[in-house]
């Protein structure tokens, strides 16, 4: 195919889109620059209080991604600027009612979650929960009968049936993450809970060894926190 | 149909009847011809002393014949004739359209045309829809108002399109001509409920106020309550795109002091109770109606709604009603209501109603006449064909994306596009949005839909084959433009080679618009219909793989466009600056600010080029991003 089309760039609306200003999803490894350290006091009915500005403007190459995504899966499409060509008064009125839609249907969204290491996946309604606070007592609930193994020079503790997802995470390198509608993987927590239920497709606690293979420079400020 | 109020809903309301002419002297001027001044008007062989005379009779004539001239192409070809024939038609002229608002300037326009009652201006590219113009590119009302306001006082009517009209411009306009009747904005931008409000206010003798697809700030502004006190002579009052709360208590006494009022299309803050209320005072004259949100209000909890809504009886009176559109937030469960009206209605807007197939059905049923039909494809196929079972005076469909996204999941496809051919044989224009497509379907459409003037179809993904074959969709629009000999507008996409760009250059000899993106192997391509195509007005062309060679092809053609967008294709500031230099009457602006870092001869892939005809010098309103050549 001739002239494809690759850059990514997404219009936010009612920004013009033709120059300048082009809003970048944030992707996983930049993410694991900024906060790793999830221990309660961070995360808020909202999510992360983080500064979502910081998504314009930051360089991020899409391919760096592939170990982390399902394989069998081929990476969604990259929008381009005013394709197809959808007035965004249109754009805005039908996003904005389905937004106002979804929120009345009040449906469950059961989506699966894997851990890695785990023998078998579970699933969770986040319907269910109203902060990332919940999903992860729940979550932690849910993995903590396993035991798991050492990884890579960290080593991770064995835990308890007590201890919860938040113990695990704290000071190791599991991380949780997501897969999102456009089936790219994304840290838990940067969205405010509203976008990230609607946005969620499935979950994964991922191991820190796994980001590897995305990015050393972010490997070195997992393993320079501990 | 020319004067039928549904043309406002078109998002491109151009008269694809009839040859285009945007102000045809400024084509004549820019080539300095000698049509327009030679000669004197008086005969030969008649005495010097007699012919003042007998020049004062012919004007007297002339102006009282050219009064009933009024097609503006009939006009431009009537001032080509001679010098009088020229002055007299200038004077004649009330109806003043102006296609692109940099051709010409205000002063050199109220020079020429000084009785002027009703002035059409168009200004942004249309591509700046979707986000591909910056932000403060320029087509500013401003200088306009402060034209008008000066030479003509008669001026009534104001129609603009893809205008930035500021609150300063609507409070001149107003408080410059104290008879004004009729304002029109449609995608404009600029503005907000300040300005409305002073507007209203201040426009004693208003009857139209139309606001389409255009963004309005909220200033937080009451300006429904701005509209003069006692009986208004309104007749038409459309807001649907205004975002801002209003004041219902406020409306609904404006409605009820305008016994006129025909038209009225209410924006989604206005619930289906609301709605009830007005139609009980107005619905039996109502002809065009935007329902509002229809759903309840959501400022009210839902137990606490007015118990006693009579969905049955609310449309019963609207007699009248042949247009209606709204359904803003709609719920289904109230459809039934418009049940009365629909055997009546001509043209219905659907686009955004999130209804399915089975939603649809017991409405569409029951649309015998009707000719507008625009509607979400969350109806898919089976919707459509049941549009194409009752809706067999059909003229014009638009079916939109409910998910415009490239890898959407695409409800409607060619079995769609099929359905409506076999049963809408008097179809004129179709926009069709889809995931999927096949050649086979365009051709059936071409040889079922002999009538088709506009025909625009949208594969979301780019590059897509016909995904029954695989092969390019070049054959599918070939014969679009072999078999609809009355096609004088075309938007192409899916997958298409040079090939498809040679049958609209061999057979689109009257296609005047043409939309491009994503397509083409080569120069070729953009060669073919420059050459090929005599009528064309308006190229808009994006991410296609056309360079200088084809840019240069055209010189022949460009005096006798509007204008050539081209974006992300193959140019370099190299064969824009020879362009500009070939043709002084051409403005080449390029737009993005890396046009200056670049070399001259490399290729500005990212880059935008808008080109247009114009007798005046290049604007001095332009922002730091655009360069003229």
């Amino acid at each position: 195919m001739e002239f494809e089309e690759t850059e990514l760039r997404l219009g936010l609306p009612g920004n013009s889109g033709g120059e300048g200003e082009v809003a970048r999803k944030r992707g996983f490894f930049e993410t694991v620059d900024l906060k790793l350290n999830l221990s309660s006091k961070d995360v808020g009915g909202a999510g992360l209080d983080l500064d979502h500005d910081k998504v314009k403007g930051v360089q991020k190459d899409k391919n760096l991604l592939p170990s982390v995504a399902d394989p069998a899966k081929p990476p969604a499409k990259a929008q381009v600027v005013g394709w197809p060509p959808v007035r965004s008064y249109r754009k805005n009125v039908l996003a904005s009612q389905k937004s106002m839609s979804d929120e009345s249907d009040k449906g469950a969204a059961f989506v699966k979650v894997s851990m890695d290491g785990a023998p078998y996946l579970r699933k969770v309604d986040l319907r269910m929960y109203k902060t990332y606070q919940d999903l992860y007592d729940a979550l932690g609930k849910m993995f903590s009968s396993f035991t798991i193994g050492n990884c890579g020079s960290q080593g991770i503790k064995d835990f308890t049936n007590e201890s919860k997802l938040m113990d695990l995470l704290n000071g190791s390198d599991y991380v949780p993450t997501y897969e999102d509608k456009d089936g790219d993987w994304m840290l838990v927590g940067d969205v405010p809970w509203e976008m990230f239920v609607e946005s969620c497709k499935r979950l994964r606690i991922m191991k820190g060894t796994e980001a590897i293979g995305l990015a050393p420079k972010a490997m070195e400020k997992c393993k320079n926190r501990s | 149909m020319h004067h039928d109020r549904a043309d406002q809903m078109s998002e491109d309301e151009d008269d694809h009847r009839s040859p285009p002419s945007d102000l045809e002297f400024t084509s004549s001027e820019a080539r300095n011809y000698s049509t327009v001044g030679s000669g004197s008007g008086s005969g030969s062989g008649v005495p010097e002393s007699q012919a003042p005379y007998l020049d004062q009779v012919l004007d007297n004539v002339l102006d009282n014949v050219l009064q009933f001239l009024t097609s503006r192409q009939d006009r431009n070809a009537a001032s080509l004739v001679c010098k009088s024939w020229y002055r007299v038609e200038a004077v004649t002229r009330s109806e003043l359209f102006i296609g692109n608002c940099y051709a010409v300037s205000p002063a050199r326009a109220s020079a020429r045309f000084t009785k002027v009652r009703s002035l059409v201006l168009k200004g942004k590219p249309r591509f700046a829809d979707f986000n591909l113009l910056p932000q403060g590119w320029g087509a500013h009302f401003s200088p306009w108002v402060a034209s008008m306001a000066k030479a003509y006082s008669c001026l009534e009517k104001v129609h603009l399109k893809r205008m930035s009209v500021t609150d300063v411009d609507l409070e001149n306009l107003a408080k410059s001509l104290p008879g004004f009747k009729e304002l029109v904005l449609v995608c404009c931008e600029g503005f907000g409920t300040k300005g409305l409000a002073a507007f209203v206010s201040l426009c004693r003798q208003l009857r139209v106020l139309d606001l389409i697809e255009s963004e309005v700030a909220d200033d937080e502004m009451d300006w429904i309550s701005h509209f003069p006190e006692g009986e208004s002579c309104l007749e038409s009052l459309i807001f649907d795109c205004v975002e801002c709360l209003i004041n219902f208590q406020a409306l609904e006494r404006l409605v009820a002091n305008s016994p006129s009022m025909k038209r009225l299309r209410l924006n989604r803050h206005v619930s289906i109770g609301q709605l009830f209320r007005l139609l009980k005072i107005r619905g039996p004259q109502l002809t065009h109606l935007g329902t509002g949100s229809f759903s309840l209000s959501d400022l009210v909890p839902q137990g606490d709604q007015e118990p006693e809504l009579d969905y049955a009886s609310a449309f019963t009176a609207c007699k009248s009603l042949v247009c209606l559109s709204g359904f803003r937030e709609i719920v289904p469960d109230y459809l039934p209501a418009i049940y009365p009206v629909c055997a009546n209605l001509t043209s219905l807007n659907f686009s955004y109603a999130n209804i399915n197939t089975e939603q649809l059905r017991p409405i569409i049923r029951h649309c015998h006449n009707l000719q507008i039909f625009w509607v979400l494809d969350s109806i898919c196929d089976e919707g459509l064909q049941a549009v194409a079972a009752t809706c067999k005076e059909l003229r014009e469909l638009r079916v939109f994306p409910i998910d415009a996204r490239e890898d959407s999941e695409g409800p409607v496809s060619e079995v769609g596009l099929q359905a409506i051919s076999e049963g809408c044989p008097k179809l004129q224009s179709i926009l069709y949005f889809c995931q999927r497509m096949t050649n086979a379907a365009v051709k059936a459409m071409s040889k079922n839909c002999p009538d088709l003037v506009v025909f625009r179809l949208c594969i979301m993904e780019r590059h897509r084959p016909d995904h029954v074959t695989g092969d390019p969709m070049d054959e599918g629009f070939g014969a679009i433009v072999k078999n609809c000999k009355k096609l004088t507008r075309l938007a192409v996409s899916g997958l298409l080679t040079d090939k498809a760009f040679s049958y609209i250059g061999k057979y689109g000899k009257l296609v005047r618009t043409l939309s491009v993106a994503f397509a083409g192997n080569s120069d070729m391509g953009l060669k073919y219909v420059l050459e090929g195509c005599p009528r064309l007005q308006k190229l808009e062309i994006r991410d296609s793989p056309f360079g200088d060679v084809a840019l240069l092809s055209g010189l022949h053609q460009y005096y006798n466009m509007r204008f050539l967008w081209m974006s992300s294709c193959r140019l370099t500031r190299q064969g824009c600056q020879r362009v500009a230099r070939e043709m002084p009457h051409l403005v080449v602006e390029l737009i993005g600010s890396n046009w200056e870092d670049m070399e001259m001869d490399d290729v500005a892939e990212k880059l935008s080029m808008y080109m247009y005809r114009s007798v005046e010098m290049p604007r001095e309103d332009a922002p730091d991003f655009v360069t003229i050549m």
